[in-house]
């Protein structure tokens, strides 16, 4: 089995691209997870309070579904799920087959400028995680 | 898969139940989050169906202390086990550490018993892994049914039929009275840390 390992380093790497990149941005929180449900980091702005453990789990799971049903469509994947609420909305985006990027924000951003800006951190995350 | 944050110095550890359908993985759960409260930080996840049926996988997630200065953190999962639902199963499945099989002692339930524990072999194959070599734990549930008159197979044909192979530890429970209920957790936590201590070494 292979065993997730980062080093402190990388993740003080991720960490920064997270912060700069989304939580200055206004985002209230971001979660990267691995497929099976696992916290690799996550960030916050400092006053949200969500259930990140919880959380990781069950986005996991729904994106292991959809996974599934676009397979059943005849697709490879589809790498963007994005959730839209009165309040708050979540965005999910494949970072590569085992990493996904979580950010969850209010209605203050616009999903384009957010998306955009997930494009960025997702690239120079992998180059980050490439350097493993 | 553990993840293992070395910033942070946490270890999480994926622990799932397995068995054939209203076996008791989701009572087990129960019972530890109703037993273990305090060291339980959030709420049990379960997602369910209408009729109470586990419907993708119950989550319930809790922290063990330290070891060598890492935070332990287990995440138990349960999943759906009816038969229609094998898909779901399979992604539950996805970067486990460690199983308990929990097995029906009904005498009716014998050949699910069997039935499921092969699937989780062959669900175990597709992510490349095996059921001999993965820490895995026996679980004889529903031994109280016993006092009600209920026939129940006796241990030596369950170890027969499910353990003369794999030769895993073993418990007679009763998830509903709790009893062995821990000790179960106990063994597999421990055989799962045990487990990747030697695969980090």
């Amino acid at each position: 089995m292979n065993y997730g390992i980062v080093s402190q380093e990388q993740l003080e790497q991720i960490d920064a691209i997270l912060s700069e990149k989304l939580i200055k941005l206004g985002v209230d929180c971001v979660i990267i997870i691995d497929m099976a449900g696992n916290i690799i980091t996550a960030r916050d702005n400092g006053t949200s309070k969500y259930d990140v453990y919880s959380f990781a789990a069950l986005a996991a799971g729904n994106f292991a579904t959809v996974d599934a049903m676009a397979k059943l469509v005849g697709e490879q994947e589809f790498s963007l799920l994005f959730h839209k609420g009165q309040e708050s909305n979540i965005h999910f985006s494949k970072i590569d087959d085992e990493l996904l990027l979580i950010s969850m924000f209010g209605k203050d951003i616009s999903l384009g400028f957010l998306r955009l800006n997930v494009v960025d951190v997702i690239e120079k995350i992998r180059k980050v995680w490439d350097r493993k | 898969m553990s993840f293992i944050n070395l910033k942070d110095k946490v270890v999480q550890v994926k622990i799932v139940y397995y068995g054939p359908g209203r076996c008791g993985k989701t009572t087990n759960l129960e019972y530890i989050n109703r037993t273990y409260r305090k060291q339980i930080l959030s709420e049990m996840v379960s997602l369910k169906t209408h009729g109470d049926r586990t419907l993708f996988f119950d989550f319930l997630p809790f922290d063990m202390g330290q070891i060598k200065g890492y935070d332990i953190k287990i995440q138990l999962y349960t999943v759906p086990g009816q038969v229609k639902y094998n898909a779901t199963r399979k992604l539950v499945l996805r970067g486990v550490d460690g199983i308990v099989f929990v097995a029906d002692a009904m005498e009716k339930q014998r050949e699910k018993n069997i039935r499921s524990l092969n699937q989780l072999h062959e669900n175990l194959q597709s992510y490349k892994e095996s059921i001999f070599k993965i820490p895995l734990v026996m679980q004889y549930n529903k031994v109280d049914l016993k006092e009600h008159g209920i026939p129940i197979l006796p241990t030596d044909v369950l170890q027969k039929d499910l353990n003369s192979r794999l030769q895993v530890p073993y418990f007679e429970a009763s998830a509903i009275t709790g009893y062995n209920v821990a000790a179960t957790l106990k063994k597999i936590i421990s055989s799962t840390v045990v487990s990747i201590q030697k695969k980090l070494l």
